[in-house]
């Protein structure tokens, strides 16, 4: 198993993209949130923004996960922007408040949303004055998840870089792992599991359960990018030093097998190790994925913009389902960091940066895919027109990576097809 | 700068949303971040729509504030118009739009399209989603009727078109609202009976042309004062149509309404009350329905439900209202005067922190409110039915289940008495308390999901690892845990615990009254009779 990956004969790296500029169909970065929170269980987020802010993220949650949550939204309101009230000491008042009914939070991230990134609210120096108010036991970090600057995932990676100056240094230049971006724990475990079996190690992640028990990073960090959307953080990883790990992203066995061999293969591991390492996970993969790859095989797809998490997807969806790929389209085409999985994704393949919902909207009706990947605010208009979807945001809440997993992410894509066989309305 | 983790209402762009999505031939161009096209999935996934709200989002940039973000909305307007040929077109901008003041309604003006366009200014930092609703079909109508108004001293000729029926509009069901479907269908009926036809229902499912017919019906029936109130008023100075003030939610109110348009008509209001034929009013009387008189409730909506519910609540379910109040800070008044009647102090808020805090001050046995209110009920460990917007996905049922006229009756007894514990079942939870398999902790045997009270909400506690949740069952300490310094005793805490939870908070609540108002500053398992002596079950 020593061979590198079976590629694509020609990768999709020079296939030409279709860029597009028009009505974007997709969240802001704020909605990172939702799962950051959850992850982080020290932290707060405070968006500083609208009406519109506090509203999306009720809505985004679908069901409101009504304990309360671990954000909220500073409202600006018309007598902040008349400049009635000094808005720094608005902000100051309500962290103020927060903080009384919350003694427990470590961390409080001031989240900058459009209304605050157009009138120019400045989050760093709030930072730095809330420090001096709050510090030490309540640390202060910002990042923007506006929607004029970031689309849904890339909240996550703003938020992850606002993290990395504080990263400690590392001691001497040993070898270390990180892994970036958000994992299940469930996902981590397994991952850390095997990594154990094949004496690779010391292993972190980031985010960790704590915002406040951050890895180091320094010479001898090497990163595995664990979402395809941690762009920015990892360059500024980068920065201090870090190494990252070239690979595709470990979505299916084929994702998960070639993202261990290569942290493997940089710590000089042994083929033979990790053949017996991942030989069980990876049967296991192809048992749970085989039901799913009899419905799916040859059935066209076609994915709408949304997580930056499609390239992947979609070549989990080929090379391993053996779906015909209609069009794949990503918010943002980081080619950098998408080699890998470039490769590996057929010549003629066509590929979508940016959006235009109308346009996109009559290519895919022309086209009438088997199944078509969308947000949920075009998913029901296009069940209604004869079409099978897939919400996408489900693969982004769900837990879908690593072998364990590459069934339950096979059934992901199954269910709306295996709903259609089931139903008889005639 | 005001601190929310919930809201009650979105921004007024989503109020105008509403009504442009309940419409046909109508396209909305929003200049709005890309982030705001969220509240497509408002209606596509909570109420199933089976089309795209028809809403154009402009979705700038950053990089384009710099430059031209007029350019932008042009682009997007004659993009819009030509891909989706709308009979009337709507211009606006969301918050963040609002704040680089490109005046889309002057830009979509200089393209001279060959239809009416209508120009919405929707301040996003002082208003909010039902005023949106409220200001965008007052404007639409405005717009497409003003060439009809009479001039100054004359008097507007109706168009009758032979209609030999008296006609009335249906004004204010949306897209998104709770149950305005089936009240459409409801109201329809009873005005049937009535003599009365229906000429136009708007926003709901009408065209530009049918706002043109407004002004020819004879009166305007205000369904949702919420989103109507303010077209209504000026249809009446405008056009001289009457509108009602009733909403029919109820069988009294029912009556009332059916009175009301009677007189507004001039016509016999006998066929209309005795097309009220409902179950509700016999089974409200019938013995089993005995155990309902007194319960405690605590009432919080939009301003209309909430003092419909109260009414109903009061009169017609027998139930004691124990608190009453609104999010809709514009309908304060509404809900002070029914706040009155009922004697209890009115609540006009929209932090839902502050509701929490009242309903469970009031010690409510049952809460009728929204979907936040069922979850804060839930919380306290208190049942809930909900009976007003903010709506979810649950509150667009399959079946026929209106508010409104005698169905909406039916609707209301059964929704609301379901959650309740049987008054047999009560009975047997008191008698029997430490049957393992019968306690009070399951919530009603008639209800499959076994955790209604505070069990689940314990259980979700930890495994959310949120805040510590308030409930009854957690543990309480022995010591002043009352207002002042009432200090409850260990055996009267015990004996306190052998109560069903459902009455606990108010024997709790009465017992620490009976202790303050007696001067007793520890509650022993005596005090704890004397209050049940001295207040009854009340």
């Amino acid at each position: 198993m020593s061979t590198p990956l079976p590629m694509a004969e020609a990768g999709a790296c020079d296939a030409p993209v279709l860029k597009e500029r028009g009505q974007h169909e997709v969240f802001c970065g704020l909605t990172g949130i939702l799962w950051l929170h959850r992850k982080m269980q020290d932290a707060f987020f405070l968006i500083v923004g609208s009406r519109t802010c506090a509203h999306l993220m009720q809505s985004a949650a679908g069901v409101m996960i009504f304990a309360q949550p671990r954000f909220g939204t500073a409202v600006i309101e018309e007598k902040d922007l008349a400049g009635m009230a000094d808005m720094n000491e608005e902000l100051d008042r309500v962290v103020g408040r927060l903080l009384a009914r919350r003694p427990e939070l470590k961390t409080v991230f001031l989240v900058g949303s459009c209304p605050s990134e157009v009138i120019k609210l400045d989050l760093n120096r709030a930072s730095e004055r809330l420090t001096g108010i709050h510090g030490p036991d309540v640390r202060f970090a910002h990042y923007s998840g506006s929607g004029i600057e970031t689309t849904f995932t890339q909240g996550e990676d703003a938020c992850l870089n606002s993290l990395v100056p504080s990263l400690p240094k590392k001691d001497g230049d040993t070898p270390d792992l990180l892994v970036v971006g958000t994992l299940a724990e469930v996902v981590e475990q397994q991952m850390l599991r095997i990594f154990d079996q094949i004496g690779l190690g010391p292993v972190r992640f980031l985010p960790g359960k704590s915002s406040r028990e951050l890895p180091p990073v320094g010479e001898g960090t090497r990163i595995l990018m664990a979402q395809p959307w941690v762009d920015e953080t990892v360059r500024s990883l980068q920065s201090r030093g870090a190494e990252l790990i070239p690979a595709p992203f470990p979505y299916g066995a084929e994702g998960t097998e070639a993202w261990i061999r290569a942290a493997a293969r940089r710590w000089g591991i042994d083929d033979a190790t990790v053949d017996e390492a991942v030989e069980g996970p990876r049967a296991r993969a192809h048992t749970a994925m085989a039901r799913h790859r009899e419905a799916l095989e040859g059935k066209s797809v076609f994915l709408f913009p949304d997580s930056q998490g499609e390239l992947p997807m979609a070549r989990f969806l080929s090379r391993e389902l053996g779906m015909r790929l209609v069009e794949v389209g990503t918010p943002h085409l980081d080619r950098a960091h998408m080699q890998a999985e470039l490769e590996l994704l057929g010549p003629d393949v066509r590929l979508a940066e940016g959006q235009d919902v109308d346009k996109q909207l009559d290519r895919c009706r022309a086209e009438r895919p088997d199944l078509t990947v969308c947000g949920m605010g075009l998913a029901n208009p296009l069940e209604a027109e004869g079409l099978r979807t897939k919400w996408s945001i489900e693969l982004v809440f769900t837990p879908v990576q690593g072998f364990e997993q590459a069934g339950d992410l096979a059934e992901l894509f199954n269910r709306p097809l295996d709903r259609q066989r089931r139903l008889r309305f005639s | 700068m005001k601190l929310t983790v919930w809201t009650y209402e979105g921004p007024p762009h989503v109020g105008a949303m509403r009504v442009v999505t309940g419409m046909k031939g109508v396209h909305y161009v929003l200049h709005a971040p890309q982030g705001d096209t969220y509240a497509d999935l408002l209606f596509t996934m909570i109420e199933r729509r089976d089309h795209r709200p028809p809403v154009t989002y402009t979705t700038f940039q950053a990089r384009d504030l710099g430059g031209d973000t007029a350019n932008i909305v042009t682009t997007a307007i004659t993009d819009a118009y030509e891909r989706f040929k709308p009979d009337t077109l709507i211009v606006g901008a969301s918050c963040t739009a609002e704040l680089i003041q490109d005046n889309p309604g002057g830009l979509a003006e200089r393209l001279d399209l060959p239809v009416p366009v209508v120009s919405l200014e929707l301040p996003a930092y002082q208003r909010k989603e039902n005023w949106g609703a409220a200001e965008t079909f007052y404007q639409m109508v405005r717009t497409l009727t003003l060439h009809r108004a009479p001039e100054r001293g004359e008097t507007f000729e109706r168009q009758r078109d032979g209609a030999s029926r008296p006609t009335v509009n249906l004004l204010g069901p949306t897209a998104l609202g709770f149950r305005h479907r089936d009240d459409v269908t409801e109201v329809t009926r009873l005005l049937d009976r009535m003599g009365v036809d229906v000429s136009v229902v708007a926003p709901w499912e009408s065209s530009p042309h049918d706002l043109v017919r407004i002004p020819d019906a004879d009166a305007n029936v205000v369904m949702y004062p919420e989103t109507a109130d303010t077209v209504a008023r000026w249809l009446e100075r405008t056009f001289d149509q009457p509108y009602t003030k009733v909403v029919p939610i109820g069988i009294g109110a029912t009556r009332d309404f059916v009175n009301e348009v009677a007189e507004l008509l001039d016509i016999d209001p006998e066929p209309g009350l005795s097309a009220i034929q409902s179950n509700m009013p016999w089974w409200s009387k019938s013995i089993d329905s005995t155990y309902l008189t007194a319960k405690r409730v605590f009432v919080f909506g939009d301003a209309s439900h909430a003092v419909a519910a109260a009414r109903v609540a009061a009169e017609e379910m027998g139930f004691e209202v124990v608190g009453l109040g609104t999010y809709q800070r514009e309908f304060a008044r509404d809900i002070r005067k029914a706040a009155k009647v009922h004697g209890v102090e009115p609540l006009i808020s929209d932090d839902h922190l502050e509701v929490e805090e009242a309903i469970e001050a009031a010690a409510p046995e049952l809460v009728l409110g929204t979907q936040m209110e069922r979850h804060i009920a839930k919380r306290l460990g208190v049942f809930c039915a909900v009976i007003s917007a903010p709506v979810h996905v649950q509150d667009f049922p399959a079946r026929y289940s209106p508010q409104m006229g005698p169905e909406g009756a039916n609707v209301l007894f059964d929704t609301w008495v379901h959650p309740l514990v049987m008054g047999l079942e009560e009975h047997l939870l008191g008698l029997f308390q430490d049957d393992f398999e019968f306690t009070d902790g399951v919530g009603p045997s008639h209800l499959h999901t076994g955790t209604v009270s505070h069990a689940g909400t314990a259980q979700e506690g930890q495994a959310t690892g949120e805040d510590t949740l308030r409930t009854p069952d957690v543990p309480e300490p022995v010591v002043a845990r009352a207002s002042g310094d009432i200090e409850w005793l260990d055996a009267a805490e015990k004996e306190l615990k052998r109560i069903p939870f459902f009455v606990r908070g108010k024997a709790r609540r009465n017992t620490e009254k009976y202790a303050l108002e007696q001067g007793v500053d520890a509650i022993s398992v005596d005090v704890l009779y004397e209050a049940k002596a001295h207040y009854g079950n009340r």
